[in-house]
């Protein structure tokens, strides 16, 4: 419900200046409601405003109309309590990858000694596997080893949210699976709220606990929020087991092939209610038709 | 082909070298004696027209003089008779004061110019009015306000060292990554310890650049800044052999030179590997 999330975004809007002398909107007047600890992905096609509204949520970009409600504060700019995994990792190439992420927690804590920021700093190396790896610089690292470097030092300061800006795309397949299983497994053990903006539905059905569905730009909205029905304590390999699986991956799917661009004809003139926008739980009613046809593995090679 | 590329390039860097010297030793050397002359006509007249050798010196003659100043390079008989040694020393201490002053000068307005588009546009018309203008233009106007030869010489490096760094720091500092001044407002970075901890290491290897070009152009405007003022200096030691048709000190000199603006401008590039960082 409006208002009374943990993160509250109250309908924002973005435009700017055409070249041509008119005014663009990219996205108009979004609302959405997080709860703490909640995990929500936000789906839709490129140039569709995704990054403008996790830079708002970040403080790097401000709306043009609305605002965002974090634990009852307004954002008025970037904060220690939002930290963002940006999709080009952005680390610091002069510095080490303990340097990096020491930069991160000598920030949020300025008074702390040298020896209480590298012991914060090498604790959540450990935590992404990076051990043994402090003395590098991101160079010398693979692109996943240089994202877990990213994920360090967001987590490192140990924020209220954590922002997503398409953070495995750069990655490999193999990579990024592996990537996915420990951000997930590290979200549930600390708790972390998180936002996410993805490409991929299936990181998505893994990952969140929402999906938010955005259509086309320009005038971009909040079309539906898809409930994710999977278990919170869900693994990798036995996702596509579960009989709602298929029913939430077609409805996004079908949401990215057809409805991101018709949507505006769908909902007809003034007929969408964009503060309480649709909860869609896919798959509930309908029997898991597929599933009950075909064994599991065949789905599984099948959608490949 | 089992050897290096260095290696190969060494030879024929070698090759080419033997070549220049063969061809220079060939045209200088003399052809005998060409007209019977009268012993005392003949020393008056000189070499050229008694044996047909060229008043250039050959490779021979200044390697023997090259060698002269080796083994003595900082010897001062007076004014117009010190060691090569010396006057390079002289003309290294002009270039280093200037050019330091220049740094101190340079770097830090740069970087305000880089950080505030402000600044850029408001500077913009002075820089390029200035940048142009050839730096022994104004050795007058030093030499009438400040009333010292060698400190003129000293603000003609300055000035003159002074643009490429300036216009190099505020590009690197203005084109400094957007994700890593991101990462710094996430953090809450304030404003000085940005400028410290993301700004200046980004830009380095672009001021580094500047420093890099700055010195090799300090370097080239000491030797004609010398001449004017004369005295001292490497610049000075040029002009005044010249004067006593020494051409065999003449092509010392310029070697000379040549080998210290390539050690300068080699600092600076070592220099500017050590702030580089491969992303």
């Amino acid at each position: 419900m409006p208002g009374d999330g943990f993160i509250s975004i109250e309908g924002i809007t973005k435009r700017f200046a055409a070249p041509g002398g008119g005014v663009t909107t990219v996205f108009e007047d979004l609302w959405l409601a997080m709860r703490r600890g909640e995990f929500v992905c936000i789906i839709g096609h490129s140039g569709c405003g995704k990054t403008t509204v996790l830079n708002i949520l970040a403080g790097l970009d401000t709306p043009s109309q609305g605002a965002v409600i974090v634990d009852n504060q307004a954002i008025e700019g970037p904060s220690l309590d939002r930290a963002v995994i940006f999709q080009s990792h952005a680390l610091l190439p002069w510095r080490s990858v303990m340097g990096n992420v020491a930069y991160a927690v000598a920030s949020k804590w300025r008074r702390r000694s040298h020896a209480d920021i590298a012991a914060q700093a090498q604790k959540f190396i450990d935590l992404v596997g990076l051990s043994g790896a402090e003395a590098k610089r991101p160079a010398e690292l693979s692109g996943g080893m240089k994202q877990r470097v990213g994920i360090a030092r967001a987590l490192s300061i140990e924020p209220k949210i954590m922002l997503m800006d398409e953070p495995f795309s750069a990655l490999d397949a193999l990579t990024r699976g592996t990537l996915q299983d420990e951000v997930r497994r590290i979200c549930l053990e600390t708790g972390q709220t998180v936002f996410m903006i993805t490409h991929d539905v299936d990181e998505a059905i893994y990952l969140a606990d929402r999906i938010v569905l955005m259509t086309n730009g320009p005038g971009a909205l909040f079309a539906e929020i898809v409930e994710n029905p999977l278990p919170k304590h869900r693994g990798r390999n036995d996702l596509h087991k579960h009989p709602r699986y298929y029913g939430v991956r077609n409805h996004i799917i079908d949401f990215l092939v057809a409805r991101s661009k018709t949507f505006a004809e769908e909902i007809g003139p003034g007929g969408f209610d964009r503060r309480n926008v649709p909860l869609v739980r896919p798959g509930a009613i309908e029997p898991p038709r597929v599933a009950a046809e075909t064994p599991p593995a065949r789905v599984a090679a099948a959608a490949r | 082909m089992t050897s290096s590329l260095g290696l190969r390039a060494a030879v024929v860097s070698v090759a080419l070298f033997a070549m220049f010297v063969t061809a220079w030793h060939l045209a200088t050397r003399g052809t005998g004696v060409v007209a019977q002359l009268d012993p005392e006509y003949a020393k008056l007249m000189g070499a050229t027209a008694t044996q047909g050798k060229s008043a250039m010196p050959g490779p021979l003659d200044v390697g023997a003089k090259l060698w002269e100043h080796v083994r003595r390079p900082f010897y001062d008989n007076g004014p117009n008779d010190k060691g090569v040694g010396i006057q390079l020393a002289y003309s290294i201490v002009r270039v280093a004061i200037g050019y330091f002053a220049a740094v101190l000068v340079a770097v830090p307005i740069g970087f305000m110019i880089g950080m505030s588009p402000l600044l850029s546009r408001a500077f913009d018309p002075f820089i390029q009015v200035l940048k142009p203008i050839s730096p022994l233009a104004w050795m007058p106007l030093a030499l009438y306000t400040i009333r010292d030869s060698g400190l003129s010489a000293i603000f003609v490096i300055f000035i003159c060292a002074l643009w490429p760094m300036m216009i190099n720091t505020a590009f690197g500092v203005g084109s400094v990554r957007r994700e890593w001044l991101n990462v710094a407002r996430t953090l809450e970075v304030g404003t000085l310890r940005r400028a410290f901890t993301i700004v200046l290491p980004a830009a380095a290897p672009t001021i580094l650049t500047g420093m890099r070009i700055s010195i090799g152009i300090a370097w080239l405007v000491i030797v004609a800044a010398e001449m004017l003022v004369g005295g001292t200096g490497i610049g000075y030691f040029v002009w005044n052999e010249w004067n006593n048709l020494s051409i065999a000190n003449v092509i010392t000199a310029i070697l000379v030179i040549g080998l210290t603006g390539m050690v300068l401008d080699q600092i600076l590039a070592r220099l500017t590997r050590l702030v580089t960082f491969p992303e």
